[in-house]
């Protein structure tokens, strides 16, 4: 496992996350992971890992990070702006680096969440089948905290993929605005709210500054429930993208370090657009969009296609690229190189 | 087991949907111990295999979630074989639970509160600790934290509110009493609990095989030992 990255500076709020940590919910472990599962996946493609691997969450903010050995790197998510040593890099695409250069990663300009990973992925031990950084549990990720100034990082060198550098043609990349409309399935408590029902999947959401890998609060017309049904439920599991509607009558949407809610949940977003969720910031906007288990079906069975489709492309154009490195090395190559060169 | 009553079970199981990868299934509409432990029975048969696609199934007080992949999982063909388990159940008798042994050590530095729960009840610390560790405590979900019961049967006896103030931090084993609740704090958190005792062992550990001491279904009891025990016992288990 070589020392890859050492962190200068950790940025806002920065932790080593994978896909999440399944199984254990029952236990009262919740699954974590990345919030935006699609930057993170598309991170591992460019970089040749696997979708699993251990990558870096970047909240609003950024790290500066000091490179240890040389390797590849690549950031998505979020449009934080990438330095190496000064000299400006492109988002959704894998770089090379080499010991001593520093990597200097900006604030978010659109968007909430980065994600930087690395050939190989970063290793963090395994826990309960994940790499995962569940903070309040203080375990998961870089030893269960954000990073702070100091850490050392390292990358799982027997997992380590291509190092060719790859870019996502820029019409696969998502752009983020400051309104977004999010699907979401009514359930499993639709049958507390009769007009809030209708209110909620019409009306304008805004995000409060009361924001985290937990949950989203929101503000906006108050959610009312049906006068015969009460405050709250008998706690149950929730599952992230479940909103539910405290007293108060403000929406929150539950996300994925929550194992437990008390109150109704009114809908729950589909799982393909909590990576939007990850994305929005404080002030910006959200319209509730009802669609039913067969659409959302549809949309994952889309994107899964994307996934699939990106990433043949990619071994396609990464077994291009060996097979003209053999060709440059051969000595079928040579031969014409020299014959060439005997002409001029 | 307490009541004679009539089921509480619902006849048919109702189904509610999570979301796209979520199937949440009613036993009954409220809190019941003999409902508690049908759903426990029902998640162990459900998960010996777990049905393919099948992600997870969390147990909780009168309901338990299916956690799937719905690319993989027909959910009208999981709802039959759900319902078809459910029917089953009803003549099936209820395994006896796990009864697991939780030592503690009450009052003193490890239950600050312990007087204060004897006052509050018209009671001496000892009766406190009697009444508390000769109950078995069926624990019918884990949640909120890492491996944090939620447990049932505490005697009306001690029942004390919480503080007034909660305390920034209690040191995780730390057993309290909540209004009519009790329970033991698996990781040092902030909390409003009554603290009683505390107890040597570490409820949740992630680092080990088994990280879990306890699962949804177990019923505890609470063994009272001395400070000098709860060295032993914090030593010879860590």
């Amino acid at each position: 496992m070589p020392a890859a990255l050492k962190i200068r500076q950790p940025g806002a709020y920065s932790t080593v996350q994978d896909l999440g940590r399944f199984g254990y919910q029952r236990y009262g472990v919740p699954p974590s992971g990345a919030v935006d599962r699609f930057a993170a996946k598309t991170v591992n493609l460019l970089l040749g890992n696997h979708k699993n691997s251990a990558v870096l969450e970047m909240t609003i903010a950024g790290p500066i990070i000091e490179i240890l050995t040389p390797c590849t790197l690549a950031v998505t998510g979020a449009a934080m702006s990438i330095k190496i040593n000064g000299n400006l890099v492109d988002n959704w695409s894998s770089f090379a680096v080499v010991k001593g250069d520093v990597i200097a990663i900006g604030h978010a300009e659109s968007g909430c969440r980065a994600y930087l990973g690395i050939n190989g992925g970063i290793d963090v031990p395994m826990i309960m089948g994940s790499r995962s950084c569940y903070t309040d549990g203080r375990f998961g990720g870089h030893e269960g905290r954000p990073l702070v100034a100091g850490d050392i990082l390292a990358y799982c060198d027997d997992q380590a993929g291509s190092i060719e550098c790859r870019t996502l043609p820029a019409a696969y990349r998502p752009t983020y605005s400051s309104h977004w409309e999010l699907r979401a399935i009514p359930g499993p408590q639709d049958d507390y709210f009769d007009q809030g029902l209708e209110l909620f999947f019409s009306q304008k959401f805004t995000v409060t500054p009361q924001v985290n890998r937990m949950g989203y609060r929101l503000k906006g017309p108050k959610i009312e429930r049906k006068n015969t049904m009460p405050a709250s439920i008998i706690s149950e599991p929730s599952l992230p993208g479940g909103v539910q509607v405290p007293e108060g009558g403000d929406p929150i949407i539950l996300l994925s370090e929550q194992t437990v809610g008390g109150y109704a949940k009114i809908a729950t977003v589909i799982r393909e657009d909590i990576a939007k969720i990850a994305q929005t910031m404080p002030g910006d906007t959200i319209r509730f969009q009802r669609v039913s288990i067969a659409e959302a079906l549809d949309i994952e069975r889309k994107n899964k296609e994307l996934y699939s489709f990106l990433k043949e492309e990619y071994s396609n154009a990464q077994s291009f690229a060996v097979l003209g490195k053999q060709y440059y090395k051969s000595e079928i190559f040579s031969e014409k190189l020299s014959n060439f060169l005997r002409q001029i | 087991m307490e009541n004679n009553q009539q089921s509480k079970l619902f006849s048919e199981p109702v189904f509610r949907h999570v979301g796209d990868r979520g199937l949440l299934v009613e036993f009954s509409a409220e809190i019941d111990l003999e409902t508690n432990q049908k759903i426990h029975a029902f998640s162990r048969l459900l998960e010996n295999p777990l049905p393919e696609g099948v992600i997870e199934i969390i147990p909780s007080y009168r309901s338990l979630v299916l956690v799937y992949e719905p690319l993989v999982v027909d959910l009208q063909e999981l709802k039959k074989m759900l319902t078809s388990l459910y029917r089953d159940l009803e003549s099936n008798p209820i395994a006896n639970p796990e009864i697991v042994e939780i030592p503690v050590c009450y009052g003193g530095e490890f239950g600050e509160d312990l007087e204060q729960v004897a006052s509050h009840n018209g009671l001496s610390a000892e009766e406190v600790i009697r009444i508390h560790s000769e109950t078995i405590y069926p624990v019918y979900m884990i949640g909120f934290t890492p491996g944090f019961p939620y447990l049932g049967g505490l005697s009306a006896k001690i029942h004390t509110p919480r503080l007034a103030t909660p305390r920034t931090t209690v040191p995780a084993g730390s057993v309290g009493i909540a209004n009519n609740q009790t329970g033991i704090y698996p990781i040092a958190s902030p909390g409003g609990w009554q603290l009683i005792g505390r107890c040597p062992y570490k409820i949740f550990d992630p680092l080990r095989p088994n990280p879990f001491l306890i699962k949804a279904g177990d019923h505890l009891r609470f063994t009272p030992v001395s400070s000098q025990d709860f060295l032993k016992l914090q030593t010879g288990k860590a």
